[in-house]
């Protein structure tokens, strides 16, 4: 493929969950300006920040007049599952220049950690990736600020999209992602472990159920993946 | 000012998570059972977001099968893990998840 066909299925790719993040995009930029941000610190936020969740229980904190460090505490908890991308991310792209390296760091959100990691690791880190990466992140950065202007600028006018549906956009496309990963009993144990413990976890503060439900899944993945080996080996003469 | 020192700092926090391992490129050798575990991450963390969502999206578990989120999960997954598909397991999805929310307003 060429750079720009790359390119291009990158932001294809992305489409789905450039759907699915508008309403959270827009119903931030109206939360921003009402808990007394001004524009420009609102664009700000998700032009620097660029981490939905963060950025909305930094509202809320700053509404309380929590304390900065508190904040910034908060913000490194909730945000600690992108180690968790980081890793996973990390043998596919180590020999990559740095100035990709960095640009992959910057954009490494929930939903372009769905799409991005599963590619590489089936396609590997070819040079072709690295615009495939480009274009996922130009989508997903384009659609959070544009739909954060669109918040601030049309405010309490915004057209109410919660009966929409848009939300199950992000359910659609993890699901149908997972589906397609799930063709060995190892892979199919992590995913129902993940599941089970999410469930069992869920509600609990600073999204740590998500990142304890993760760790579960692949301790559980790791334990079947053993046990199939085992067998294999045994089986051999 | 301060608020705009501490949507710096918020951004640095965020940023210095995310580059953890990638920065560091190939300075950086993971032990092999750290490898393999690697490949259960995006399974894993993709269930454990979205199992909460369509089991419980308005905050309480929901196991019924009127449950448009539960359809449409099941749908997604079921459809990719037979056809490999993602484009087509996401679109059959979108039209279970409708015709089980907005459907019974018809019949």
């Amino acid at each position: 493929m060429t750079e720009a066909a790359s390119l291009r299925a990158g932001v294809l790719a992305m489409l789905p969950l450039m759907l699915g993040v508008l309403p959270f995009g827009l119903i931030f930029g109206t939360l921003a300006i009402s808990s007394g941000l001004t524009p420009w610190q609102g664009m700000g936020m998700s032009a620097l920040v660029f981490a939905g969740s963060a950025q909305f229980i930094a509202l809320s904190l700053l509404a309380a007049g929590t304390s900065i460090p508190v904040l910034l505490a908060t913000t490194l908890v909730i945000n600690l599952r992108h180690v968790l991308y980081s890793a996973t991310v990390q043998p596919g792209v180590a020999h990559w220049p740095r100035r990709w390296r960095w640009l992959l760091s910057f954009m490494l959100t929930d939903e372009l950690f769905a799409v991005f990691s599963v590619r590489l690791q089936h396609e590997g880190g070819s040079e072709a990736m690295r615009w495939y990466l480009l274009g996922n992140g130009l989508a997903m950065y384009g659609t959070w600020l544009l739909a954060t202007l669109a918040g601030i600028v049309l405010g309490q006018q915004i057209p109410d999209l919660s009966q929409w549906g848009l939300e199950f956009a992000m359910v659609a496309t993890f699901a149908a992602i997972v589906g397609t990963q799930l063709h060995d009993r190892a892979m199919l144990a992590a995913a129902l472990a993940a599941g089970a413990a999410a469930l069992l976890l869920r509600g609990m503060p600073y999204k740590l159920d998500l990142i304890l439900a993760a760790l579960a899944g692949i301790v559980a993945g790791l334990l079947a993946e053993n046990s199939t080996t085992a067998r294999v080996v045994e089986a051999k003469p | 000012m301060s608020l705009w020192l501490t949507i710096l700092a918020m951004g640095a926090i965020t940023f210095l998570l995310r580059a953890s391992f990638v920065l560091p490129g190939e300075r950086l050798r993971l032990p092999p059972l750290f490898r393999r575990a690697l490949r259960f991450v995006p399974v894993a963390v993709l269930t454990a977001l979205i199992v909460p969502m369509a089991l419980a999206p308005s905050g309480t578990l929901d196991f019924s099968w009127r449950n448009p989120w539960l359809a449409g999960m099941l749908a997604a997954l079921l459809i990719a893990c037979a056809t490999r598909r993602t484009l087509l397991a996401m679109l059959l999805s979108f039209a279970v998840y409708s015709l089980w929310r907005w459907g019974p307003q018809f019949f």
